[in-house]
């Protein structure tokens, strides 16, 4: 056990964890931050995405030994209000069903929208593969990135 | 999300006061159903099923008695009561219902239900709402009650213009006796049924504020992970309890069993301070198993058996005419045998349960389909008097059916009671794919007679296989299987002179269940498949082939939307199309599938067209958004993943070799409803079965080749 300061969502948080905890964990049971999901534990499904310096990140397989003091970004901080506009657009999409990968998913498309503003389907087919839902909302997720995108180009232009 | 059990509780939970218009159903049944008031409950001493209650402000509070678990019934059900007591969506409120057989009768989400088994009491229960306020208008301003009418949740008196919102008149209006009879509107005349709102509960899944079963935590409570018996079957013969309880924050290291159906399943359970703590210390967990006296089969040994089994006599379920007669007659007959596999549910929310177990009474929180059998068989189990359990629902990450069952709760109340403190019990994603139950492996074997004009003279349909019911304490093992037919329309039958349908059961310790659409899901294979090769021997055009056998106008109908939609008249000879039409839980669905070849081998699907005739429906977006999931989680079934069994364990233990669907081998999807007043049938489910026979077919289109077993390997088809 040790004293690990972590930067979430912008705040420091001091926890006393094991540094071979995986960072979803923290994240979850010590953070108390529950929008980031526990769904597989081998990096294969998604659903414990954030960004760690902005890139996305599986949480469940990062201990946080490696995590240091970069900062962290949960589906909480990437806005309560739903106004990022990848939330807006899942939401003008209905893109959710059970919602439980959702998380994952919105910070996977985040990430991608910054990096590529306008992402081709290529693109999304890269950065989304690696995200399960076994409610199968993919057609859905991917006319979201599409609007988001457009809403992303629209708020800087404006 | 706040869940209520009593009236008393439910005042509490929203806020309401003593002035509200509570109404409520007097019986369970769905065929005596009668709306009154809740000083009616009171006068008459029973309790009120209160479904809904209008309080002051005007805002509508609902009990919603069905689970959410993606399927959109946080969304539908405000959506009925909004329109019929001609209020905005915006002003209801949904409250989870705690699990309660005798107030709300059946609330489990299965056998796609929620709509197509409450709408009608939902759409009176809220005319009679709208029509008490209007009466109780009426009466304020003393006019004739035909002079004035609800609109957005006032009354208002068309002569004078006079208007008064609903807050104003639910004093007035809980005292009126609720008329017996109303008038629903006219389907017509719909402004938010058949509209695709947005669902409510959307803001709170991309936020991560939604309150899934593992985000829920209690005071005190500790944490569970269990070693369950691998083989299903085998009891625990020693482990390593002094050790793995020396380990930090372990509380507790102790044998428990939960119920399968009538078997035990045997386990140690972890119970540690954090989640962490027990994951950690379960790694350090040996159990040693006795896996005697019971068999241990591997997938080949269980197909070999079923491929054996149907040369035996099947029981037989459902039949008319003689098989034989029309095999005598035909001018050709057909043969072929049908393969599907076992499939693990794979929520992405793995199973987990809290149970508090303490002083006689036992509270549940978790991800439940069932809440109401949750209190009567799991407190029965415990030895609880149902009023002495209490069931809490929080969102479900994926149901599919898996949630339905009972074993995860009885076993977190098991543990609870054994220490006597609150305790969340986590499964792994290992757990949760490895324990089962599984939707069973399925061999078919179908037979089918060709007249000379090209119609079907005989079918027969052999499954072999577990059955579901079977496993039940006490269940007659020579009973047939009567979901042998699920999945098959209807209307075949009529048309078909001579057909037999029969099961050979298989009895294995493998533990099976539903999985999304149930029989249906591995009944539709066989079925539409064989349909298409009797269509191709009859040298007719396949859809045309189904409508030729079709004598209902529901199914031309939707054959010719589907046909017209998909373009399957106009169709290139180098594209394959396949066709498959499915009736299911009160539903017909048609899909369509596209394939073409990919530039460097193997077999790429560009498109499914789904046409859904649920009849009678509330909001097409959630339609759609359910069939084109259930799409995906079929293809899924059909050409990724399957669950193995090697010594009587299921191999695959997580997705890296549980291969699931991904974004990049999603199709374009796209899917119509069909438009009319039939009886409600269900969503969630229906557009699962025809999906991989429609595929199949397809693939035969293009390249001559028929596949009878899944899955199978887009990428290997030449």
């Amino acid at each position: 056990m040790a004293a690990i300061t972590l930067t979430l969502n912008g705040k420091s948080v001091t926890i006393e964890a094991d540094p071979k905890m995986p960072l979803l964990w923290a994240i979850r049971e010590l953070a108390g931050l529950t929008g980031t999901k526990y769904g597989c534990g081998i990096a294969q499904c998604g659903a414990c995405t954030v960004h760690l310096n902005g890139a996305p990140v599986r949480s469940c397989s990062l201990p946080l030994a490696a995590v240091g003091n970069k900062p962290i970004t949960t589906i909480e901080g990437l806005s309560a209000n739903n106004s990022h506009p990848v939330q807006q657009a899942w939401i003008a999409e209905q893109v959710p069903q059970c919602g439980y990968c959702q998380s994952g998913q919105i910070m996977a498309a985040a990430a991608l929208i910054a990096r590529k503003p306008n992402p081709t389907d290529q693109d999304i087919d890269s950065a989304m593969s690696g995200h399960i839902c076994r409610c199968g909302t993919y057609p859905r997720i991917r006319k979201a990135i599409k609007k988001a995108a457009a809403l992303a180009t629209a708020n800087v232009n404006r | 999300m706040k869940t209520v059990y009593s009236r008393r509780d439910f005042i509490k939970a929203s806020g309401l006061s003593g002035a509200a218009l509570f109404l409520g159903i007097s019986s369970a049944s769905a065929k005596d159903v009668t709306v009154i008031t809740a000083a009616q409950a009171d006068s008459l001493g029973i309790e009120l099923n209160n479904w809904i209650s209008i309080d002051t402000t005007g805002l509508v509070t609902l009990i919603n008695h069905r689970s959410e678990m993606g399927q959109g019934s946080f969304q539908s059900v405000p959506q009925i009561i909004a329109e019929e007591l001609e209020v905005d969506i915006t002003q209801v409120k949904v409250v989870f219902a705690q699990g309660s057989q005798a107030k709300y009768g059946s609330q489990i989400t299965g056998g796609s239900s929620t709509i197509r088994g409450s709408y009608k009491q939902l759409l009176r229960l809220s005319a009679t709402a709208r029509e008490l306020l209007v009466q109780a208008a009426a009466n304020q301003w003393r006019v004739e009650k035909e002079t004035c009418y609800a609109e957005k949740g006032m009354v208002i008196h068309r002569p004078s213009g006079k208007k008064l919102g609903y807050g104003a008149l639910v004093s007035d209006a809980s005292k009126l006796t609720p008329p017996t009879s109303v008038r629903l509107k006219d389907p017509s005349t719909y402004k938010i049924l058949r509209q695709p709102l947005p669902r409510i509960d959307t803001p709170l899944k991309t936020n991560g504020q939604a309150i899934f079963g593992l985000d829920k935590k209690l005071p005190g409570m500790l944490y569970a992970m269990v070693e369950r018996n691998p083989r299903f079957s085998g009891k625990v013969k020693s482990f390593n309890e002094t050790e793995v309880k020396a380990l930090p924050g372990v509380r507790h290291v102790l044998k428990v069993e939960m119920a399968v159906f009538a078997t035990m399943r045997h386990g140690v359970a972890v119970v540690a301070d954090s989640l962490w703590a027990a994951m950690q210390a379960r790694k350090a967990l040996k159990v040693e198993w006795d896996d005697t006296g019971f068999p241990h089969h591997s997938t080949e040994q269980l197909y070999t058996r079923m491929r054996e089994d149907l040369k035996t006599k099947p029981l037989w379920f459902k039949a008319k005419g003689e098989v034989e007669k029309a095999w005598a007659k035909s001018s050709n007959v057909l043969e072929a045998v049908y393969e599907t596999p076992y499939e693990a549910h794979a929520c992405m929310e793995p199973l987990n349960c809290i149970a508090d177990f303490r002083n006689g009474k036992l509270e549940i929180w978790g991800p439940i389909q069932g809440p109401d059998w949750v209190q009567k068989d799991v407190g029965e189990m415990m030895g609880l008097k149902p009023e002495d359990v209490t069931v809490n629902m929080t969102f479900l990450g994926g149901g599919f059916g898996r949630k339905a069952f009972l074993d995860y709760p009885h076993e977190a109340a098991v543990i609870s009671k054994a220490i006597g403190a609150p305790v969340q019990v986590v499964w792994s994603r290992e757990d949760d794919m490895t324990q089962g139950p599984f939707r069973p492996g399925m061999v078919y074997q179908c037979k089918g007679g060709l007249t000379e004009g090209g119609t079907i003279a005989g079918f027969e349909a052999i499954m072999a296989g577990q059955n579901m019911g079977h496993q039940n304490p006490g269940a007659d093992k020579i009973a047939y299987n009567d979901s042998v037919t699920e999945g098959f329309p209807e209307t075949y039958l009529d048309s078909i002179p001579h057909y037999r349908f029969g099961d050979v059961p298989l009895e294995s310790p493998v533990p099976v269940m539903w999985w999304r659409s149930v029989y249906s899901s591995t009944n539709a294979f066989a079925y539409e498949s064989f349909m298409d090769e009797l269509a191709i021997a009859a040298g007719k055009d396949p859809l045309e082939f189904r409508k030729q056998h079709f004598w209902n106008g529901r199914f031309h109908a939707l054959a010719n939307r589907l046909a017209e939609v998909s373009g399957w008249h106009k169709r290139k000879p180098s594209e394959g199309y396949g066709i498959a039409i499915t009736e299911c839980f009160g539903s017909i669905v048609g899909e369509i599938a596209k394939v073409s070849r990919k530039p460097g081998g193997g077999i790429k699907i560009d498109k499914v067209w789904a046409v859904m005739d649920c009849g009678w429906y509330v909001n097409p977006d959630i339609i759609r958004a359910q069939v084109e999931g259930s799409i995906i989680m079929a293809l899924g079934a059909a050409v990724k993943h399957a669950t193995l069994f090697a010594d009587g364990k299921a191999v695959q233990k997580n997705f890296d070799t549980y291969k699931m669907p991904r974004i990049s081998e999603t199709p374009d999807i796209e899917v119509h409803v069909m438009d009319n007043e039939e009886k409600a049938g269900g969503v969630g489910e229906p557009g699962l079965p025809p999906c991989t026979p429609a595929l199949t077919n397809a693939i035969f289109d293009l390249t001559g080749k028929r596949i009878r077993v899944l899955p199978f390997s887009l990428d290997e088809i030449g």
